[in-house]
């Protein structure tokens, strides 16, 4: 990770090698211990030196002669991991680059981004899992991790070197926003990947079926726009799990949608399939009226669901059927949006509205404070084998300070993100960030 | 036309980008005064001063010869300058093309700008980018507004009324940015509506639009008064919606046999350029008692200039202001 601006290698408290910080005065909030208690919590050499209720004020590390923020009562949790976001770099830099993802990750809390291999040249050799690593060292505030694609260049075709894909640290395998839909090689990716332990994780929809531009149903006959019904989402689903039964592999379906897939994925878990998934914020905050008068932010894949669909969602984050929440951040610059609504590009930003988008689950009661903050740390964090999304001695001093109550009106022309192609410009919420800690230095602050 | 009874009663839309959202009485009050304007086109000197001195720009990202030629003379039997535009559409980025041309265009200073697009809510997108009215010419599967217009001109010029009438639109709804448009209004006007066609070219959910569904064709005509045909869009096809033209014709054109199921006074439209033989048979196509397609064509022309009257008429008053009527 690059050092945030103003601060010195070796001397800045709090990161390696410069001494150490406290916060202190702060909720902590641990959803994998589900601590939700008042206290403090030193870092040092970037890592988390100590933790608890015993560091609540200032006065109990005075005499340590440790250096203390007063964090006045926000929650201090661990910062969030979101397992799907689209960088950009390689290829697309003029719409968002590793640095500047990585600074609307900051704003928005999140410390780890797990990139999706869709950039150009796709991720599909070991040498470019490397380069983006190399180019998060030198240009990212917070950590940067990859999948790897399934097949060379996304075709669809022939399938990568998972072995040595995951020797250079691949978290799993996925053609990104296109399902894997050749069913033999699904199904060997999928028993192939076992051997290294990692998930093969598909975008939930038939292509065949899915050639619509929102929901298909009765605002898409109105607008005159190409729908794509949900079942294009439920058969991909029902296939799928059919093959990850079939080969005992782990497939992890990203970004589910509607009612029915979500039904088939909760009996599927009860049977002992290997199957995760997960959902986009939009997807929960939102339904097909976001698209409104062919509003080309609101155009995302799967498209925004009827109303019914987002409840179902909502349940399904409830029951943990869904095991974690993603920004699914994909960057689009104007010319790709400002477009008649069938040709716009698919997708909007969302790293930085994630936790206020997703802390309305709070506000209405649907979920509390510790489970949404699982969806977004430790449980997303588990799925792929990481450390982190815990608040835990010795572990990475990754942190997000937030207030849960500040409203807030998105604005997206005021995001960080190099395209401002918020799905949720316009949106009321509560809650956001004061301050993003990444390895022990404060890499964002309100 | 000066000091029109039409300023006071209003109609409160800037751009005419669909039938949706109109009230009747909006509807109606385009209707009425597109009954004059039949009168002035039928007269020897077609011709009058209410748009002296306003620029008009047909701009056409779609090919189509009647309705460009149908809104040309209608601007310029208002006495308005219509200048025609057709932006090729299939080179590089046609949105791109489109924001520009826009732009370019609204520099110009025209007054009215009417929009033809293949793709729907594109003439919307348009209007936000331009200062001058905008008129919906057809923007790909969404919307037709002056086409409803028509149609329910020449029903109601026929049939004294439009409500409580039954039509059935029958052919390529799926397609049809002039069924929806033709639904829009007609049920807005107290009419009701059936569409008729086979599955595959039915857009989900049409029956929350307020319509009857049916899938055959005799059913579907049984008692009604109006048969609204579609032209099979042959060249917006991306599949095999329908097996074969044959096939199609004989359980979808429109032929005798099926027409009997209607009213016996039932009326014949068609929005063209007809398939003949396809959707519809040649013989019911040119039957003087019951086809009303050539009158449509007629009205189109006096529909479209009230569509210009109704839009320019606020800048006419406002640019007046301390001065004469214009």
């Amino acid at each position: 990770m690059r050092l945030p601006e103003g601060a010195i290698a070796g001397r800045t408290p709090g990161g390696r090698g410069g001494p150490p910080l406290a916060y202190v005065n702060a909720r902590l909030l641990d959803p994998a211990t589900k601590l939700d208690t008042l206290g403090g919590l030193i870092v040092r050499d970037g890592l988390i030196a100590d933790l608890g209720p015993h560091l609540a004020k200032p006065g109990a590390l005075a005499a340590l002669g440790v250096e203390a923020i007063d964090c006045a009562g926000a929650c201090l949790a661990p910062g969030l991991i979101d397992i799907r976001v689209q960088l950009r770099e390689p290829g697309e830099e003029h719409k968002e680059t590793i640095s500047t993802a990585s600074e609307a990750a900051a704003a928005g809390g999140v410390t780890t981004m797990v990139a999706l291999p869709n950039t150009r040249p796709a991720i599909d050799d070991a040498a470019l899992v490397e380069s983006v690593a190399r180019l998060a060292r030198e240009t990212s505030l917070v950590r940067v991790e990859t999948y790897a694609a399934v097949t060379r260049g996304l075709n669809g075709k022939e399938m990568t070197e998972f072995g040595l894909l995951a020797g250079a640290g691949a978290l799993g395998y996925t053609d990104g926003t296109h399902a894997t839909t050749d069913a033999q090689l699904l199904r060997r990716a999928l028993s192939y990947a076992k051997v290294f332990g990692k998930p093969v994780i598909q975008h939930p929809e038939e292509p065949g079926l899915a050639r619509g531009a929102m929901n298909e149903g009765e605002i898409s006959t109105r607008l005159g726009i190409p729908g794509t019904t949900a079942f294009a989402e439920i058969i991909q689903v029902e296939r799928d799990l059919r093959l990850a039964e079939l080969t005992g592999g782990r497939i992890h379906f990203s970004c589910v949608t509607t009612a029915e897939a979500l039904r088939a994925i909760r009996d599927a878990k009860a049977r002992g399939v290997g199957v995760t998934c997960d959902t986009a914020a939009h997807y929960f905050a939102l339904n097909e009226l976001a698209v409104g008068d062919y509003r080309t932010f609101a155009k995302v894949s799967p498209p925004l669901r009827r109303e019914e669909d987002r409840r179902a969602v909502v349940a399904a984050l409830q029951d943990g059927t869904i095991d974690a929440i993603v920004s699914d951040h994909a960057p689009h610059d104007q010319d790709s949006k400002r477009l008649p609504f069938a040709q716009a590009a698919f997708g909007t930003v969302g790293l930085e509205t994630l936790l206020p988008v997703s802390l309305e689950l709070v506000h209405k009661g649907e979920l509390d404070l510790l489970e949404v903050l699982a969806l977004l740390t430790v449980k997303p964090a588990k799925l792929l084998g990481l450390p982190d999304g815990r608040l835990a001695k010795g572990g990475h001093a990754d942190l997000v300070l937030f207030d849960p109550a500040a409203p807030w009106k998105i604005d997206a022309k005021e995001l960080t993100s190099k395209s401002k192609n918020s799905a949720f410009d316009g949106h009321l919420t509560q809650g956001r960030v004061k301050r993003t800690v990444a390895g022990g230095l404060t890499v964002h602050q309100a | 036309m000066s000091a029109s009874p039409l300023a006071a009663i209003g109609f409160r839309p800037r751009h005419l980008l669909g039938i949706e959202g109109l009230s009747a009485g909006e509807i109606s009050l385009l209707l009425d005064l597109s009954d004059s304007y039949v009168e002035q086109n039928r007269e020897r000197g077609k011709k009058s001063t209410l748009l002296r001195g306003r620029t008009i720009i047909n701009l056409f990202f779609e090919n189509s010869t009647r309705t460009r030629t149908s809104f040309e003379l209608a601007g310029k039997r208002l006495g308005g300058d219509v200048v025609n535009m057709s932006a090729e559409v299939s080179s590089i980025k046609k949105g791109e093309t489109m924001t520009d041309t826009a732009t370019t265009l609204n520099a110009m200073l025209p007054d009215v700008l009417i929009v033809r697009h293949p793709d729907s809510g594109a003439v919307k997108l348009l209007s936000e980018k331009v200062d001058c009215a905008v008129i919906n010419a057809g923007d790909g599967t969404h919307e037709h507004p002056t086409q409803a217009l028509l149609d329910a001109l020449a029903i109601r010029r026929h049939k004294k009324r439009l409500q409580g009438l039954l039509v059935a639109i029958c052919g390529d709804i799926l397609h049809s940015r002039v069924a929806r448009s033709n639904i829009h209004l007609l049920s807005t006007m107290g009419a009701r509506v059936r569409v008729v066609g086979p599955p595959t070219l039915m857009p989900a959910r049409i029956e929350a639009m307020g319509v009857e569904v049916f899938h055959d064709m005799k059913k579907g005509l049984e008692g009604v008064d109006i048969v609204m045909m579609l032209r099979l869009q042959t060249e917006r096809m991306q599949g095999n919606f329908v097996p074969s033209v044959r096939e199609y014709f004989r359980l979808y054109g429109l032929d005798y046999d099926k027409l009997k199921a209607a009213k016996p006074d039932a009326l014949i439209m068609h929005p063209g350029p007809m398939n003949r033989g396809v959707e519809i048979d040649s013989e019911v196509a040119d039957d003087v008692d019951r086809s009303l397609i050539r009158e449509q064509v007629e009205l189109g022309v006096a529909v479209r200039m009230a569509c210009l009257d109704v839009l320019t008429r606020d800048l006419l008053a406002s640019n007046s202001n301390g001065g004469g009527a214009a």
